[in-house]
């Protein structure tokens, strides 16, 4: 049976692993590639590293840190953040990275993501979406790092990314991003209803038992956290545990 | 020496990978250096029909078989499992090597691509039996003969590695895999 996955994500700004809550106030977490290399060896199913500041100039930082980091990383790893054209998304393949996140680009300019999964398949195009509930209880697709509502309907957007190809979901809350209160949960379930393809749950993980919930009330197939496992609250390998005296499929 | 097939996909991995393992290896660009190696392996993601319009192009296909038959070692990666088989549902007008009988079929149910670790069943001493390796694939190979050593279930049971003589092919990724992943191309290039 296919095992639930846990990835811990490498916020990155200027070089250096941050942290922050609701996509704002920023804290140092440490180096890229050790957090990477030290994340492996803890058993992460897979590493994101999502470049936060995605300026021209940063992007060479960024592309060094995946070279580097996967070197010594032998699981996937997924790079994501200011990803605007396919010669972004090559340049990230190139250095190393299994898969790649498009958010806003994919958003401005949706035949994209057909582009990207003709070029390099669609298990390689991960749909990034930050979400924020509305008044009327249905979701509203941000983009930006969260700073514009598009107003485009969250379900109809992860409708049509499918249906061009994109080979994978990261559904980030809004709400609940950095907050660790647990991930939305009916967010979760709504959009795993629908999907056709893997579905990766971020924002608001506290506990070990919030990361239970987002991979079985929810639907997740992995669940994405960041700070928990930065500031040490909790080791992947005691969240793997916990999953699997809760009677999930884990990998050890 | 170990020979990586560098079909147009992505090796960057396998060869992180096999440097760890310390395994001496070469890539491969063009046919004629295809003979000079005792193992090749051929890696990668991709789609059934480009890779193997690639590997005619280049002429890889005919010296790849002529290495198999004259008893080169081969372990096919994901797409250089699927390729060793007759077809694809990806792509039904295109011919694949030929070296097993049987076609690649696309998982009817669950979310795919299946995307993961998947525990998988092995009675093939190089594959560990009950241990995780990491899969990312939408079809899977269903051989019309006995060549599958291990399994692992997507909603189907389905082949997760085939051996015919000194031919193996795994639907999984070492490379991706872990410790567990390098311990088998480690293994694989030992035994080979």
């Amino acid at each position: 049976m296919l095992a639930k996955r846990i990835i811990p994500c490498l916020d990155i700004k200027d070089g250096r692993v941050v942290k922050g809550v609701r996509f704002g106030d920023l804290r140092d977490a440490g180096d890229v590639v050790a957090s990477a290399r030290r994340y492996y060896e803890e058993g992460a199913d897979e590493i994101a590293m999502l470049d936060i500041t995605a300026t021209v100039e940063h992007r060479k930082t960024v592309i060094d840190l995946v070279r580097r980091a996967t070197e010594s990383v032998f699981v996937p790893v997924l790079v994501g953040g200011g990803v605007r054209s396919v010669s972004d998304f090559d340049a990230l393949i190139r250095a190393g990275a299994d898969k790649v996140s498009i958010n806003t680009a994919a958003v401005r300019e949706p035949k994209m993501i057909t582009e990207m999964a003709d070029e390099f398949g669609s298990q390689a195009v991960v749909l990034a979406c930050d979400t924020r509930r509305r008044g009327d209880g249905g979701y509203t697709v941000l983009i930006e790092g969260g700073r514009t509502d598009t107003r485009i309907d969250l379900f109809d957007w992860l409708g049509e990314a499918i249906d061009r190809g994109a080979g994978e979901l990261l559904l980030t809350s809004w709400d609940k991003d950095g907050t660790k209160g647990g991930y939305d949960i009916e967010l979760l379930r709504r959009v795993g209803e629908r999907t056709t393809v893997p579905l990766i749950a971020s924002g608001g993980a506290g506990s070990p038992e919030d990361i239970l919930e987002a991979l079985t009330k929810g639907g997740a197939d992995a669940a994405l956290a960041a700070s928990v496992f930065h500031f040490n609250a909790f080791s992947i390998r005691e969240v793997k545990r916990f999953l699997r005296d809760n009677g999930l499929e884990v990998r050890p | 020496m170990t020979g990586v097939v560098h079909w147009g996909g992505n090796v960057g991995s396998l060869l992180n990978a096999l440097k760890r393992t310390g395994v001496p290896h070469r890539l491969i660009a063009g046919p004629e250096q295809v003979r000079s190696f005792e193992r090749l392996i051929l890696p990668g993601v991709g789609n059934f029909a480009a890779v193997m319009k690639r590997l005619r192009e280049r002429g890889l296909d005919r010296a790849l078989l002529e290495a198999m038959e004259s008893g080169v070692a081969y372990l096919g990666i994901c797409i250089g499992m699927q390729i060793l088989l007759e077809g694809s549902e990806e792509a039904p007008s295109v011919k694949g090597l030929s070296v097993v009988r049987g076609a690649c079929r696309r998982y009817r149910s669950g979310r795919v691509p299946q995307t993961g670790f998947n525990r998988v069943r092995s009675r093939t001493g190089l594959i560990e039996d009950d241990e995780f390796y990491y899969f990312v694939n939408s079809y899977y190979c269903e051989p019309e003969e006995d060549v599958c050593v291990a399994t692992a279930d997507y909603g189907v049971r389905f082949c997760a590695a085939i051996e015919k003589g000194r031919i193996l092919g795994v639907q999984f990724h070492p490379e991706r895999s872990a410790e567990a992943g390098l311990r088998f191309l480690k293994d694989w290039c030992d035994a080979r």
